[in-house]
């Protein structure tokens, strides 16, 4: 940045070297670039495990399998490893992408695969999945006792892994300092007490807003949706793109400290929210408004490794990865008997009658559905 | 017409190399020899007695330019070679990694049971939707660039020259929003538009101005480096001349001064006008549902409704308006490049309120208050990441060191990616983008040579200017064991820095071009006359002078690489992902942990690649150009 206030001097010294001072410069310029391209193709190639991948070479044990995945896919380095051991196979997570881009991108590739498993399709888009035939039949031993009630399908190609309620946040101290009651019910929401309160995200662009538009199928059927979010509409509802935009900006219960106290998220997200030692939760989730989803893994037709995509699909459902699945994926495990972090006990209890939409009605509307609700509601 | 036989007869030329320039010194005398054949310096024509600044160095050079590197007339295959080579591995490179992958997935969206079909474009074209997101795309692109030169102009001649203390820290700061994450930008931007923020009651959240606002905050850098780079070797003397024949000083800034920008305004423009075109994260946090543009429908039609059809009569509308406006730039980039009176040196002047003219202060005034308002958003940035549950203060860059929860690597491993990620991408950058420049930097004689490369500028111009998106899914159908490779690199890690490299290859070319453009041809002719071969030529007069821009080359490479964050998105594995990757995951999750985080990480990214700009900046020499 200094340079052109730099000493006069020190300028003119430099500048009355000769050409061949230049091509001194010029030469070692060159040779290190060259080095840095032999240093270079190394950086990454030799940083990441493994390469290339797709065979069965180096270690001499059953090769490799690849686990495709969403952007929130957060189990770590810890759930590679162990899974490496237990099988002795090579893992290696790819994430192309958020819920519905992953389906897509499946279906894209549905003809060579990108690895052996997914983990990661949610009930909104699991019959696309389906239907775009992805997935290979396969009924893991693991199933845990009353995961059958989320099967999507009944060949078995989706496996449920866990499961999550999206539902309307409220910032419980909001609600306290003005003295007024909380909403209860999506009905409340249009009532004009609650008028400017609420923000939503756009089911076009936002998995929870997709989420949460489902709700409202599930509860005003698919004929009286339409009404209600006019009505929301009427009452002020403000609605943005993506999640972290409502929830870090607009939402008044989050370290972003917006102005409006009722969010669409996560039954899961009032944990996260509590001070370290507090009792008590800033901001809870109303249970009466709140969607199912569900998060399924699954073996890729015409995977290279079919049996290690199966055991993949065995070892999410072990007792070890489902114990892990609230603090890495901020989802409930499927297996009931597993223990919730106590956090989680206190502050995040499960919808007991979320709302649902059968997997086939949700795949044979919802782009429609999300058409009707952009004019209905973005105009 | 021959074009450079005018050129000769037009006299000034824009070829004072830098290398070869007389002393810089501020007491320098005009014309010293540095090199062979440098004739004796002619007086500029129309500055007949102008007055001549002191440290003025040698004045503009009338050069017969347009025989770049060819000793005669015959046909020598080994140039012939050579020179398809250097032009054929960039264009292999990009073609493979960018123009293949786009061209299979726009492809599929317009075959239908095998069959070519083309019916989506009456469809798509009859919804009353496209034509507003395109109208929405032009304006917003417009505006923003409109209003980017604007502002950038008078903050390149402040920056660029005049003189005042802190200039430097100045021009380091004005860089950094360029490099930054767009999505924490918008949710800092948000934050102080939104209801009951600092500057609610302008009642900007989710307009199109907050959008253009936004545009124009990251921009801002684009124009004033570009312009700034080549006014500050502008010499002064033509305007002075119209000055001392009686002209008012607007009248000889718009007749003298501004023509002579015009091909670095041209540049800009273009860059600014593709960056704002297909501009993603911004326009949808700051635009909100209701401004859709065409780069945010293709993301939504393909990632969410798969819908390749309409995605792909899109990307072909988006590669109309950036062809266009690629068309435009070139046009006026080759007409101003003719008459440039470039000095050697430094000509920046001091600043001095009390002796301002009128157009200094307003400039000054104007270029204060830009820095004050891209100040604001950073400064929120950067209180917003000082700030905990249990008040102010540094823990969330204490908790930079630890995996939180869900995240895979700790910030600190993602920053170590992302640098060794960065460092290969610069590398591949700085050879294919230098590869074009030098292919570039040539005039054939003949005029569809002359096509030939404007056409291979225009097109390395395009990744700037191409949906993320396309290219992601693209490479998705495409690059699964290609030509036979025993490799799958759809889902291989060696993909980021490609996908970053393709991204800063045209910076790289706008940043060493005109300094090669800039190389007196008379320097190669004698190296030719003196029994050269035409490698040696390339490797004792091109290669000498073009180190000098690599300095500023690799500083941009390596800023975008480090920034880039679309392409990337698509290809990151989760045992290496990048900081804007991790970035991205942590804002996406609750807590006030996680959004800490994400704006200390922020914090880390933009010192980074500040830092890394400014060491760039320092390695350059004095006076070779912006990014032109």
């Amino acid at each position: 940045m200094t340079t052109t206030t730099g000493a006069p001097g020190t300028r003119a010294s430099a500048a009355a070297r000769t050409v061949t001072a230049r091509t001194a410069v010029a030469r070692t310029a060159v040779a290190g670039l060259a080095g840095l391209v032999l240093a270079g193709c190394s950086t990454v190639g030799t940083g990441s495990a493994g390469e290339p991948d797709g065979g069965s070479d180096g270690t001499a044990d059953g090769g490799t399998v690849t686990l495709v995945t969403h952007d929130s896919f957060g189990l770590g380095e810890e759930f590679v490893t162990a899974f490496e051991e237990r099988t002795g196979l090579t893992l290696e997570v790819v994430q192309p992408g958020d819920g519905g881009a992953l389906v897509n991108q499946l279906v894209l590739t549905k003809d060579s695969p990108i690895g052996d498993a997914v983990y990661g399709i949610d009930n909104s888009f699991a019959s696309r999945a389906i239907t775009e035939g992805v997935l290979a039949p396969y009924t893991s031993p693991e199933l845990p006792a009353g995961a059958e009630q989320y099967a999507a399908d009944d060949e078995g190609l989706l496996t449920p892994v866990d499961l999550g309620d999206v539902c309307v946040n409220v910032d419980h101290e909001w609600f306290a300092e003005q003295g007024v009651a909380e909403p209860t019910t999506l009905t409340d929401l249009t009532d004009p007490a609650y008028r400017d309160l609420l923000v939503v995200t756009n089911p076009a662009t936002s998995s929870p807003g997709l989420s949460f538009l489902l709700a409202t199928v599930g509860a005003f059927g698919e004929d009286g949706w339409q009404q209600y979010w006019a009505d929301l509409r009427d009452n002020g509802v403000k609605v943005v793109d993506g999640w972290s935009d409502a929830y870090s900006v607009d939402f008044s219960g989050s370290a972003g400290e917006g102005a409006r106290p009722l969010v669409v998220s996560y039954a899961s997200s009032p944990p996260a929210e509590v001070a370290e030692g507090a009792d008590e939760s800033p901001t809870g989730a109303l249970l009466d408004t709140c969607f199912r989803q569900v998060e399924y893994a699954g073996v890729l037709a015409g995977a290279d490794n079919p049996e290690g995509a199966q055991q993949l699909v065995d070892y999410l459902l072990s007792p070890e990865v489902q114990a892990q699945v609230p603090d890495a994926m901020y989802m409930y495990p499927v297996d009931g008997s597993v223990a919730l972090p106590q956090s989680w006990e206190q502050f995040a209890p499960l919808a007991p009658e979320p709302f649902t939409v059968a997997p086939e009605t949700i795949d044979a509307h919802r782009d429609e559905w999300i058409r009707t609700w952009t004019d209905t509601v973005i105009g | 017409m021959d074009r450079h036989g005018h050129r000769l007869t037009l006299a000034p030329d824009p070829a004072v190399p830098p290398a070869a320039a007389a002393p810089r010194s501020s007491a320098g005398r005009p014309g010293a020899p540095a090199a062979p054949g440098r004739p004796v310096p002619p007086v500029p024509p129309g500055a007949p007695g102008a007055p001549v600044a002191p440290g003025v160095t040698g004045p503009p050079v009338a050069t017969p330019a347009g025989r770049g590197g060819r000793p005669s007339r015959r046909i020598a295959w080994g140039p012939v070679v050579g020179w398809a080579l250097a032009a054929g591995v960039p264009l292999a490179f990009l073609g493979f990694f960018f123009g293949w992958p786009a061209a299979a997935l726009v492809a599929r969206g317009f075959t239908t049971d095998g069959a070519p079909d083309l019916s989506g474009f009456a469809e798509v074209f009859s919804r009353p939707r496209t034509w507003r997101i395109v109208g929405q795309t032009l304006a917003q692109a417009t505006l923003g660039t409109v209003i980017s030169l604007a502002l950038g102009i008078p903050g390149a001649y402040v920056l660029y020259r005049r003189r005042f203390r802190g200039r430097g820290a100045v021009r380091a700061f004005v860089t950094v929003p360029f490099v930054l994450p767009t999505v924490v930008v918008g949710v800092a931007f948000r934050s102080l538009l939104v209801e009951g923020g600092p500057l609610a009651g302008l009642r900007l959240d989710g307009t199109m101005t907050a959008v253009v606002a936004a545009l124009v905050f990251f921009n801002y850098a684009v124009v004033v480096r570009t312009v700034g780079g080549l006014w500050e070797r502008l010499d002064p003397r033509a305007e002075q001349a119209a000055r001392a024949l009686g002209a008012p000083p607007w009248r000889a800034f718009t007749g003298v001064t501004l023509p002579a920008l015009l091909p670095a305004i041209a540049s800009a423009g273009s860059l600014v006008f593709l960056f704002c075109a297909t501009a993603f994260g911004t326009v949808l946090v700051l635009g909100g549902p209701r401004l859709g543009t065409v780069e945010t429908e293709i993301w939504v039609q393909t990632t969410q409704f798969l819908d390749l059809r309409t995605a792909s009569v899109l990307s072909v509308v988006q590669l109309v308006i950036v062809a266009g406006a690629l068309a435009v730039a070139g046009r006026a980039r080759a007409r101003g490049e003719r008459a440039l009176h470039l000095a050697g040196a430094d000509r920046s002047t001091p600043l001095r309120w009390r002796t301002a003219g009128r157009g200094d202060r307003g400039a000054a005034v104007l270029t204060a208050g830009v820095v004050v308002l891209l100040a604001l958003p950073l400064a929120t940035l950067v209180a917003r990441s000082l700030r905990t549950p249990d008040g102010w203060g540094l823990a969330n860059y204490a908790n930079l060191g630890t995996v939180g929860d869900g995240l895979a690597v700790t910030v600190w491993q993602a920053a170590g990616n992302s640098l060794r990620a960065a460092v290969d991408a610069t590398v591949l950058a700085l050879v294919v983008g230098g590869l074009v420049a030098l292919v570039v930097s040539r005039r054939p004689r003949s005029r569809s040579g002359r096509r030939a490369v404007r056409g291979l500028d225009a097109v390395f111009m395009l990744p700037l200017g191409v949906s993320a998106v396309t290219v992601g899914f693209g490479i998705l159908i495409t690059l699964d064991r290609p030509l036979g490779l025993p490799v799958d690199l759809r889902t291989s890690g060696l993909l980021v820095p490609v996908a970053q490299a393709v991204v800063a290859v045209p910076l790289v070319v706008r940043t060493v071009l005109p300094v090669l453009r800039a190389v007196d041809p008379r320097l190669r002719e004698a190296a030719s006359a003196l029994g050269a071969a035409p490698g040696r030529v390339l490797a004792a007069v091109d290669l000498p002078i073009a180190a000098r821009a690599v300095g500023l080359a690799v500083g941009f490479a390596f800023a975008v690489a480090l920034g880039e964050f679309g392409a990337t998105s698509f290809l990151a594995r989760p045992d290496a992902p990048t900081l804007p990757v991790v970035i991205f995951r942590l804002i996406g999750r609750p807590g006030a942990d996680s959004s800490g985080m994400a704006l200390a990480a922020s914090v880390v990214l933009a010192t980074m690649t500040a830092g890394v700009v400014a060491l760039a900046e320092r390695l350059r020499g004095p006076g070779t150009g912006g990014l032109l």
